[in-house]
C-alpha cells in the first residue's frame, strides 16, 4: 500500500489541494472557523460542567480539552471521510485510480485542524501552569494511533455509505453515544473497577486518557495500555482495508 | 508488431435491481420480507479482440450494446467475470468528458488534477501544461472556475489533456464529436498524429463516417455479444448500416470479419 501511495503522490497532493480549496472556498475565515468551533464547544462545556454543576477535578479545563480534542478530531475525520467514495463516484467509475486516496486526502484537512487545535491545547496547558516535560514527546504515540484509527473507521464508513445511504444518520446517532460514553466532561474515578475497565473498550476514551495521563498526571501509561491503543488502530484499519479490497470492483454498481 | 491490448473471451457482469440508494433500514426490511431482488446479467458476453501498435479500433453498436462497459474493463475500472484483458502500456482514457472535473476549481487546477489522475508526474504537467492550454485555446480562461466554461470548452480541455500527454493507449468514448467544426478537425489531426506515433487507440462512436475515416479495425457489438471483429472496416461498417436499416440480421453476419 505504501509503495502504491508513493506512485500516486502527485495525485494525492492534487486531491488534497482540491479538498482544501473546496472546504474553505478560498476564505481565511473558513479555516479559522473550523478551529473556533471546537473552542466554542469547549467554552460551553466548561461553563455548564464547571460553573453550573461544579466539580473539583484538578486542571478541569485541560481534562475537558483533552477529551474534546480527541473526540472532535474523530468526528471531523469520520464525518468528512464518510462521503469520500460517494462524492468521488464520478471519478472512480471512469478512471482507474486507487480509491482509498480520496479518503486519505479528505483526512488531511481534518488532521491539520487537529494539529492547530493541539497547539491551542498546549497553550492552555502552559497557561494552566503545568510544566512541560520530556514525557510530552510520548504524545506522538496516541496521535499516531488516532490517525490510523480514524483512517480505518473512515475506510469502513465510506464503504458502508456506498451501500447504505442512511449511514449518515445512523453514524450521527452513534457518535452522540460515543460522546456520552467517552468521559469527555466527567471522570470515572468513582466507578467500580469493572466499570473502569469497560471504559477502556472505547478507543476514544483510551486515546484521551493517554493525553490526560501524560499532561495532567505526568505519568506514562502501562505497556498493556500501549498495546491496546495500537490494537484498536490496526483492527479498524485492517477491516477498512479489507473492505476496500473486497469491494473494489463492486462499488461501481451502487453509485 | 507489438500487441497493446488483447482481450480474450471477455465477459463482464453487471448488476441491476432495487439495491441502489436504499438505506440499512430498508435493506433489512426487504431481506426480512424476502423482497430483495438483485439481478446479475452479462453486459458483455464472450468478446475477443486485439489492438496492435498504431491501430485504431472503432467500436460500434446500438445503445446498450455493452460498448462503455467493455471500455471500463479495458481501463481497469471494472473486472471481467470471465476471460482476461492484457494491457501493455500506459492508458489514457476519456469516458464522459466532464466527469472528474470540479466546477469550483479553476481551469488550471482542473488540468493538473486530471493529469494526476491519468498517472502523470508533476514535472511532466509543468512542462506540458502550456501546450495543453494552447491546444484547447483556453489561454484567457486559466484562472476562471471550471463551471463558467461552456460545454464545448470543457470538452476541449478534456481532449487536450488526454491527447497531449502522449499516451501509449488512448481510449475515447464519443468525444470527437465535441467542439466546433474547426476544433473537430484539429482533434482528428491530433488523433492521426498519436496513431502514427505508435499508440493504440480505441474509439467509440455513433458516427460511422468517423469510424470509416479513422479506424483500422472495427468491433461490432450487439446486446453484449460480438457480431464482428476485423480489419475490413468498410465491409463491417457496410453490414452494420444494412443491419440498422433492417436489411440484415446479426445472425447472418460472417463472424470472421
Amino acid at each position: 500500500m505504501i509503495q502504491k501511495l508513493k506512485q500516486n503522490q502527485f495525485l494525492f497532493s492534487e486531491l488534497v489541494k482540491r479538498d482544501f480549496t473546496k472546504k474553505y472556498k478560498r476564505t481565511i475565515l473558513g479555516m479559522a472557523w473550523s478551529i473556533l468551533a471546537p473552542l466554542m464547544n469547549l467554552l460551553i462545556m466548561w461553563l455548564v460542567f464547571n460553573k453550573l454543576f461544579g466539580n473539583n477535578v484538578d486542571h478541569y479545563v485541560i481534562y475537558l480539552f483533552a477529551g474534546q480534542l480527541v473526540f472532535s478530531y474523530f468526528t471531523d475525520a469520520t464525518n468528512l471521510g464518510m462521503s469520500s467514495l460517494v462524492g468521488n463516484s464520478g471519478i472512480f467509475t471512469k478512471i482507474n485510480i486507487p480509491k482509498y486516496l480520496f479518503l486519505f486526502s479528505q483526512n488531511v484537512s481534518s488532521l491539520i485542524n487537529f494539529g492547530l487545535t493541539l497547539l491551542i491545547f498546549f497553550t492552555f496547558v502552559a497557561l494552566d501552569g503545568i510544566p512541560f516535560t520530556w514525557k510530552f514527546f510520548l504524545l506522538v504515540y496516541p496521535v499516531g494511533c488516532l490517525i490510523v484509527f480514524n483512517l480505518g473507521v473512515g475506510l469502513i464508513l465510506s464503504a458502508l455509505f456506498v451501500f447504505f445511504r442512511d449511514m449518515q444518520y445512523l453514524w450521527g446517532i452513534l457518535t452522540q453515544l460515543i460522546m456520552w460514553l467517552s468521559a469527555i466532561f466527567y471522570t470515572i474515578d468513582n466507578y467500580g473497577q469493572t466499570a473502569q475497565y469497560l471504559f477502556l473498550l472505547n478507543p476514544i476514551y483510551l486515546y484521551s486518557r493517554y493525553f490526560r495521563k501524560i499532561v495532567i498526571d505526568g505519568a506514562i501509561p502501562t505497556p498493556q495500555f500501549h498495546l491496546l491503543a495500537a490494537a484498536y488502530a490496526l483492527i479498524a484499519f485492517g477491516i477498512g482495508a479489507w473492505m476496500y479490497k473486497k469491494y473494489n470492483h463492486e462499488f461501481l454498481y451502487y453509485v | 508488431m507489438k500487441t497493446m491490448i488483447r482481450a480474450e473471451h471477455v465477459s463482464i457482469g453487471y448488476k441491476i435491481g432495487d439495491f441502489k440508494d436504499i438505506g440499512l433500514k430498508e435493506w433489512t426490511m426487504r431481506h426480512l420480507k424476502r423482497n430483495y431482488h438483485v439481478e446479475s446479467f452479462m453486459a458483455v458476453n464472450d468478446v475477443s479482440f486485439e489492438v496492435q501498435e498504431g491501430d485504431m479500433l472503432g467500436i460500434i453498436g446500438a445503445n446498450g450494446a455493452g460498448k462503455s462497459t467493455l471500455l471500463k474493463a479495458v481501463i481497469g475500472v471494472m473486472e471481467p467475470r470471465e476471460g482476461h484483458i492484457e494491457r501493455n502500456g500506459s492508458v489514457s482514457a476519456l469516458l464522459e468528458l466532464a466527469s472528474g472535473f470540479d466546477g469550483d476549481l479553476t481551469v488550471k487546477e482542473n488540468a493538473y488534477l486530471r493529469g494526476a489522475m491519468l498517472g502523470y508526474t508533476k514535472e511532466f504537467m509543468d512542462d506540458t501544461y502550456g501546450d495543453i492550454i494552447a491546444f484547447a485555446e483556453l489561454e484567457d480562461f486559466q484562472d476562471r472556475p471550471f463551471k463558467q466554461l461552456s460545454t464545448g470548452m470543457q470538452s476541449r480541455l478534456a481532449f487536450s489533456i488526454a491527447s497531449l500527454v502522449q499516451p501509449e493507449i488512448l481510449i475515447l468514448d464519443e468525444v470527437l464529436s465535441v467542439g466546433d467544426g474547426a476544433f473537430q478537425e484539429k482533434s482528428a489531426a491530433k488523433m492521426r498524429e498519436i496513431i502514427s506515433g505508435g499508440a493504440a487507440t480505441i474509439l467509440v462512436s455513433h458516427s460511422l463516417e468517423q469510424i470509416r475515416e479513422l479506424c483500422s479495425k472495427v468491433l461490432w457489438l450487439d446486446k453484449g455479444r460480438q457480431v464482428a471483429f476485423g480489419d475490413d472496416v468498410q465491409g463491417i461498417c457496410g453490414q452494420y448500416e444494412d443491419f440498422l436499416e433492417g436489411k440484415l440480421r446479426t445472425e447472418d453476419v460472417d463472424k470472421a470479419g
